[in-house]
């Protein structure tokens, strides 16, 4: 630690920080345009000039390293008349088009103008003008407001991993570009829009419909993926116009996927907006009171256990557990929530979640990725991952892939093989990646969906919890047995023990006939034409997706936008969002439709309000997972590689696949994503 | 004495005399009434009547949906929405001002960097109707069509004082 007094305020901060850290350590705001704080230090806006006692001109702060007993003058005519003048000439190119800029309202550069800058201009020359770039779908460019801080460069070099922008030529030619126009390939190019300290990045599916000060905000949490990316919603005259990342150092840093910023012209597409029942092979529009009379004279008489309940992947925990608490009382044990049909350990709550604690990255040293494609699962943390990876230097954080992680996964990787019969050769110890995980003090396994869902995920799971067992990836003080999710509900699901019960079909038994009622709650991601033709299905979700498509009676329910919910991400953290909009039309949010119709039923849930409800919601250390049907073991492990689940990042579930932006990316990016797949 | 001096004041009409001296006098002075609607009173180039929405003279629209008037009107009298127009720029695709709530404050006209929203010299848009009071996009350009020169030539006047 090191002693520096700021305006006669003496502050400890720790060395190697810069004087910038040491001024905000002091509370003194600087002026800043290109320092980020998790990008590294350029130092060419020069806004950040400080007072510095016997340097003999002002010094950028942001690069400037902090010596023991060094005084920091923030408030000193010499460092206003410095500011003024950098504000001046950053403001000679940079035009005066803040009301048709999308960033007005809410740009550094306005603020520090205002805050910092003279007030007046003497530049009365030309001004320069650069061409507009094509960044791709999501990103708008209008080049001529850059002011050249290089803030995306860097974001997309250091955190997106896909080094594609770039400045060419020098001083005032300078101009940020992609050399050969191309849209950007990162999942995660919305966050240039933040980071973009001026109007040069702003979002072209947003484009000029709203300004900041008329959004009315909320905080919410991401469904797109199972990060639980934690983001505030804007929305505007019952709306939602955009969403933003929130920070959190634990789960997202102050990164959101594009997924999850851009599919929201989904949420007013393709909604479900009444109920509908199946007249005579026709779906027609009809009241609650009747759908739910429908439902009513339909599981007059069926036996619980042919009824039967599957989870989708977008569900809050609170819908999940009024189903599971109808289900019950109607007698049914076929409960599941893997769509997809995985499989999991549920003998203890560490064994099915990210148990490391997505920030347990930063402090893992040796990586192994089984089957999974974190960039396309999971692009916020492959951020992290891939931030892990640049911070050690070059070999210090070795990464072993067995699978596919996709052509370009942002890190430096080995391919150990693509099947488990590698996994088999590792815990054996033959492979040379065994005495890689070994030396680690903090061995880290992601094991990821594509394993899960064969049949022999029960033997690949097992084999997975021996090798972590041999190598010390779980210790004392360290789990590194890692689970990654794909779906947001998924692990809330688990923790509230929606599997099969004693008897109990899973998704694969149920659909092969073995139930004659189906509750889809916002199921839409598995072979929905498996179905048996005789089954009756109830769909209760928010879009006219495959599961809607298929149903005999539909029940409008609430898009995560439109409903207080508890979500639990992939690490089992319980976090919760909160409603911004209502729900279109006739919708309601999920549980109270559950809550209803269970009273028609005969079948009352012993919850009225959500406070209630939430008082049975035992998440996170309180679960109880429920018991699975024995996983595997017997079949053995077969040959077949781990293959990807889904075709591209973009359209993954019912909200993106109806988002015009996702789908003009998934077409933008598919020739890509082709290439990847030979 | 004072009932006295009143009794005599009554007695002479020496009220009505001077009364009617003023108003004989007042007969050759010049008249100030005006012969409304066939006269007007002249009026400042700052006056606040009816809003218009102005165009350049090439025709294009000036208002480029910064809703700066909408975020300055006091009583929230504006509304607008915005996306980008097929050329790419941006413009509103609604511009509504509600006539009944607006306080002809002069705030929108203000903070609008166009000047494309102004309150005009008309102050004879009274109705029979509130709804014809509910001014849309097409109204209120069509006012500043039909009030253009007029307002350029209020804009140009007032212009040194601002």
């Amino acid at each position: 630690m090191v002693n520096v007094i700021v305006d006669g305020i003496p502050v400890n901060v720790p060395a190697g920080s810069s004087a910038l850290q040491a001024c905000e350590a002091a509370g003194k705001e600087i002026p800043r345009f290109c320092f980020h704080e998790r990008l590294s230090v350029a130092g060419n806006c020069r806004m950040c000039l400080v007072e510095v006692v016997r340097a003999p001109k002002p010094v950028a702060s942001c690069g400037f390293p902090v010596a023991e007993g060094m005084q920091i003058k923030t408030d000193t005519e010499v460092v206003r008349k410095a500011r003024r003048a950098v504000m001046e000439f950053l403001l000679i190119n940079h035009p005066l088009d803040c009301p048709i800029c999308d960033q007005g309202g809410e740009c550094d550069l306005q603020d520090q103008a205002y805050g910092y800058g003279s007030g007046i201009s003497r530049y009365h020359e030309e001004k320069r003008a650069v061409t507009d770039k094509n960044l791709g779908p999501l990103v708008k460019t209008v080049m001529t407001r850059c002011i050249q801080c290089t803030r995306c460069v860097r974001f997309c070099t250091e955190i997106a991993g896909t080094p594609e922008l770039g400045a060419v030529s020098r001083g005032e030619n300078m101009e940020i570009t992609t050399y050969v126009e191309k849209a950007l390939t990162s999942e995660l190019s919305g966050n240039l829009i933040d980071i973009c300290p001026v109007g040069a990045l702003t979002s072209k599916p947003g484009a000029f419909q709203a300004r900041p000060w008329e959004m009315k905000k909320t905080d919410a949490i991401d469904v797109m993926d199972a990060v639980g990316t934690n983001i505030q919603i804007q929305v505007r005259g019952g709306e939602v116009k955009r969403i933003v990342p929130r920070v959190n150092d634990d789960v997202n840093e102050e990164w959101l996927s594009d997924k999850g910023r851009f599919s929201v012209d989904g949420l007013k597409r393709r909604r479900l907006d009444r109920p509908w029942v199946r007249v005579h092979g026709k779906l027609q529009p009809v009241s609650w009171q009747d759908a739910f009379v429908a439902i009513a004279r339909r599981l007059d008489g069926v036996p619980g256990s042919r009824i039967g309940a599957i989870v989708g992947d977008l569900c809050e925990a609170e819908s999940i557990m009024a189903l599971r608490d109808l289900m019950l009382a109607l007698g049914s044990p076929n409960l599941d929530c893997r769509q997809d049909g995985a499989q999991y350990d549920t003998s203890d709550r560490s064994r099915y979640v990210f148990a490391s604690g997505i920030a347990g990255i930063d402090e893992a040293d040796a990586l192994l990725v089984i089957g999974a494609n974190p960039r396309h699962d999971a692009p916020v943390l492959n951020a992290r991952i891939r931030k892990r990876y640049l911070s050690t230097g070059r070999g210090g954080f070795p990464i072993g892939v067995i699978g596919d992680v996709g052509a370009d996964p942002t890190w430096a990787y080995e391919n150990l093989g693509a099947g488990p019969e590698t996994l088999h050769d590792l815990v054996g110890g033959s492979h040379a990646f065994t005495e890689i995980l070994k030396t680690a003090k903090k061995p880290m396994i992601i094991i990821g969906q594509e394993a899960l869902v064969r049949e022999d995920a029960g033997d690949v799971l097992a084999l997975c919890a021996r090798l972590a067992e041999s190598v010390g990836a779980v210790a004392e003080g360290w789990n590194g047995l890692n689970i990654l999710h794909t779906a947001a509900s998924r692990v809330a699901a688990l923790d509230l023990g929606f599997l099969p019960r004693q008897g109990g079909r899973s998704v694969r038994g149920m659909l092969s006939g073995g139930v004659d009622v189906l509750w889809l709650l916002g199921a839409d991601e598995f072979p929905v034409h498996a179905i048996g033709p005789e089954t009756f299905v109830i769909y209760q979700g928010h879009h006219g997706d495959a599961g809607a498509a298929r149903a005999d009676v539909i029940l409008p329910g609430a898009a995560y936008t439109e409903k207080s919910g508890t979500w639990v991400n992939t690490e089992g953290r319980v976090q919760r969002g909160f409603q911004a909009v209502f729900p279109p039309g006739e919708a309601r949010e999920d549980w109270r439709i559950l809550r209803a119709l269970s009273e028609v039923l005969g079948h009352t849930l012993p919850y009225d309000t959500l406070e209630a409800l939430r008082e049975h919601l035992h998440l996170g250390a309180n679960a109880v997972p429920g018991q699975s049907e024995a996983a595997g073991g017997q079949g053995g492990l077969n040959a077949r590689p781990f293959v990807p689940l889904t075709q591209g990042y973009y359209l993954t579930n019912p909200i993106s696949r109806a988002s015009p932006t996702m789908i003009e990316c998934a077409r933008v990016h598919a020739p890509r994503t082709a290439v990847a797949a030979e | 004495m004072a009932g006295m001096d009143r009794a005599l004041k009554a007695f002479l009409l020496t009220e009505i005399v001077s009364g009617m001296a003023a108003t004989f006098k007042t007969m050759f002075k010049p008249k100030v009434t005006l012969n409304y609607p066939y006269e007007k009173s002249p009026l400042s180039p700052r006056f606040r009547g009816e809003h218009a929405l102005r165009r350049y003279p090439n025709g294009e629209e000036r208002c480029i949906a910064c809703k700066l008037c909408e975020a300055a009107c006091p009583a929230e009298a504006i509304t607008i929405e915005s996306e980008p127009r097929d050329d790419g720029s941006r413009r509103t695709t609604r511009y509504d001002i509600d006539m009944t709530k607006c306080i002809y404050c002069g705030l929108c006209e203000e903070a609008c960097p166009v000047d494309a929203i102004v309150e005009g010299p008309n102050y004879e848009f009274a109705t029979e109707t509130r709804e014809e009071l509910m001014y849309n996009k097409d109204k209120l350009l069509s006012n500043g069509d039909r009030w253009e020169s007029v307002l350029a030539r209020r804009l140009e006047l007032d212009a040194p004082y601002r």
